[in-house]
């Protein structure tokens, strides 16, 4: 995208100072009005959520606080820090987002490098094996049934043993390695090293690029999935995910006691219902850690999608 | 004729020699593939062989020859149940609603967002455009009923201070609103992420299309139509091939988190119905039957999207 725009700077610059016509100049007013429009739609919600977390909660009910808190206070977040089943969700989702990632990096990029090695013989069958996967699932009642026969239910290796092999990501790092000279395979090769050295020592640490983006997608889909703890472990206390916790108590007053959708924890619900600014709160802390980490991996996870698409 | 059949014997005994040794040498890659095979196959397409359930009366516990074989009847249930159609109805509206808009808001993002040349702004407000992706549904969802709220929810607070309404509107409390509201909390959330694609394809067209418009007195309105537009038209395509096979997959947990008992009607979509009418009573081989329809459906949407892209601009991603 840089080098497109450098390469015409000049050209622009040219232009930009001789008159612009009408139509340009009307364009250039969309353009720009357009985009704090989207810059102002998509930050305000964020702003006026943590500004509501930061606000004295008795205050807050009386009304407009929009992007900065009238009567400043941590209190909201030093309350939901009391609350053991917060504690315990925030625990599970660190570690599901660790073990997951790591998990699923090693097992994604393995695969990627069996199947970028063109004189693979399995390749094509596990090639198509994997890609069948993105395009035909089960569906929820069919897994939810293995799930049970195989144990799986009320535990922790639900979170990552179902979701360990993803075809899309083994496609963004396998067209990655791709990209890298043969040359070097073969060098180590020569050297008498196996496969499996090639892959740790040769090919792992020149993947960096790929396995950012696809730990960020890893990360991120472990931190955020909160409908298999609703599903296979929503009655287990001490499995639940921060994520599940907070749809509890946010659905608690969207929904009222008669969502048929939900009602077996009602009873819970009725008992829980959290003053807003609480909520809020709640939402900053599962919030925050990954608008942390994401704008550092921009540049990695553009890459990663754009190799992803052309291939898949 | 013998020394042929000898030799086409050798060279079958030598090839097979060979691949046996090509597999010998290869065991380290056969090592790290095939654990994962056999993961795939586990976790992917076992609960393909679930798809049996839905031509059987499913009891849990027993064994899969003991299990009673009914044969369609669960569809001619499905079928018959007029709450089915309302769910159908339901499921292909929002999922169209969200086809269209997500894929033709993102090419305006991204055709619009190239057109702005101060550098550092383009960074910042596409930084910014993706940051709605990494949230989870649960918080977006949070955040949606937070602004269409009717106590201090912004859009209300606006409605009201431009005197359009004179009472907060229960935007989460009638159901013509919920499906407009799910396409445009999908746009809010996805928008940015879905035009990184357009915009990847959109630098990679030659600055000297641009310059040659610009010679001969283009505008920029018009190289837009013209080049760019054009410029990206193979990958809206695949994209769009592409959303057209995930149209039924597009999950429920939108509707799950945004929906309620009071817009159940336009809410409820197939996942939703698999979930509240087949796994929450137990009826699972009645749950899968809906899981089979979906799939199904899908599957057939994907191979008639491309079929017919195929036919008209040669392009296909199968």
């Amino acid at each position: 995208m840089g080098v497109v725009n450098s390469n015409t700077q000049v050209g622009r610059l040219k232009q930009s100072l001789q008159a612009k016509s009408a139509h340009d100049r009307f364009l250039e007013i969309i353009v720009y009005v357009s985009m704090i429009v989207v810059t102002v739609l998509t930050i305000y919600p964020f702003l006026n959520v943590l500004a509501i977390s930061l606000n004295d909660s008795v205050d807050t009910v009386r009304g407009g606080i929009t992007v900065w808190p009238r009567q400043f206070t941590l209190e909201n977040f030093s309350l939901i820090f009391t609350y053991g089943s917060l504690i315990t969700g925030f625990k599970i989702s660190v570690l599901r987002t660790v073990i997951g990632t790591i998990a699923g990096l090693i097992s994604g990029s393995m695969l990627a490098f069996t199947l970028a090695r063109n004189d693979f013989q399995a390749r094509r069958f596990v090639s198509m094996f994997l890609a069948v996967t993105m395009y035909v699932s089960g569906g929820l009642i069919p897994g939810f049934i293995l799930m049970r026969d195989l144990h799986m239910i009320d535990t922790f290796a639900v979170y990552i043993l179902p979701g360990l092999v993803s075809a899309f990501n083994v496609f963004v790092i396998r067209s990655f390695i791709d990209g890298l000279p043969f040359a070097l395979q073969e060098s180590a090769k020569l050297d008498g090293a196996n496969d499996f050295t090639i892959y740790w020592r040769v090919i792992l640490p020149l993947c960096k690029p790929a396995l950012a983006t696809v730990a960020l997608f890893l990360a991120v889909g472990q931190w955020n999935s909160w409908f298999d703890t609703y599903l296979f472990n929503g009655s287990n206390e001490s499995l639940t995910t921060l994520q599940y916790e907070l749809m509890k108590i946010l659905q608690s007053t969207t929904t009222s006691a008669t969502n048929s959708q939900d009602t077996a924890n009602m009873a819970e619900r009725m008992s829980q219902v959290s003053p807003e600014s609480v909520k809020m709160a709640i939402t900053i802390v599962v919030t925050v850690p990954i608008l942390i980490v994401y704008p550092f991996l921009q540049k990695y996870f553009v890459k990663g999608m754009t190799l992803g698409a052309v291939k898949s | 004729m013998k020394t042929i059949t000898l030799g086409t014997e050798n060279a079958y005994k030598k090839r097979r020699k060979s691949a046996w040794k090509q597999l010998k040498n290869q065991k380290y890659l056969y090592y790290m593939s095939i654990p994962f095979v056999l993961w795939v196959f586990v976790f992917q397409y076992l609960p393909l062989w679930g798809w049996t359930m839905a031509f059987q009366k499913y009891k849990p516990g027993i064994g899969f020859f003991d299990q009673k074989w009914v044969g369609f009847e669960h569809f001619r249930t499905l079928f018959r149940d007029e709450h089915f159609y309302q769910v159908l109805r339901n499921t292909l509206a929002m999922s169209f609603m969200g086809l269209i808009a997500g894929f033709i808001v993102p090419v305006i993002f991204a055709l619009l967002l190239n057109e702005v040349r101060v550098q550092s702004m383009k960074r910042f407000v596409q930084t910014v455009s993706y940051l709605p992706h990494f949230v989870s549904w649960v918080v977006a969802a949070g955040i949606v009923s937070k602004m269409l709220s009717t106590d201090g929810g912004v859009i209300n607070d606006i409605l009201l201070g431009l005197n359009i309404v004179d009472q907060p509107v229960q935007f989460m409390a009638q159901g013509h609103l919920f499906w407009g509201i799910v396409t445009g909390a999908d746009i809010w959330k996805e928008t940015g992420w879905n035009a990184i694609i357009y915009l990847a394809a959109i630098s990679g067209i030659g600055p000297e299309l641009y310059e040659a418009a610009r010679v001969d007195g283009a505008s920029r309105l018009r190289q837009m139509w013209h080049i760019t537009l054009p410029g990206i038209r193979p990958t809206i395509i695949v994209l769009l091939i592409m959303s057209i096979g995930h149209l039924l997959g597009t999950g429920f947990e939108k509707q799950f988190l945004l929906g309620n008992h009071l817009v159940i009607d336009y809410s409820e979509v197939l996942d939703l119905y698999a979930l509240n009418y087949g796994l929450a009573m137990g009826r699972y081989s009645f749950g899968t039957a809906i899981n089979i329809f979906n799939s199904v459906i899908s599957l057939m949407l994907l191979f008639a999207a491309n079929g017919v892209f195929k036919r008209f601009t040669n392009e296909s991603i199968m």
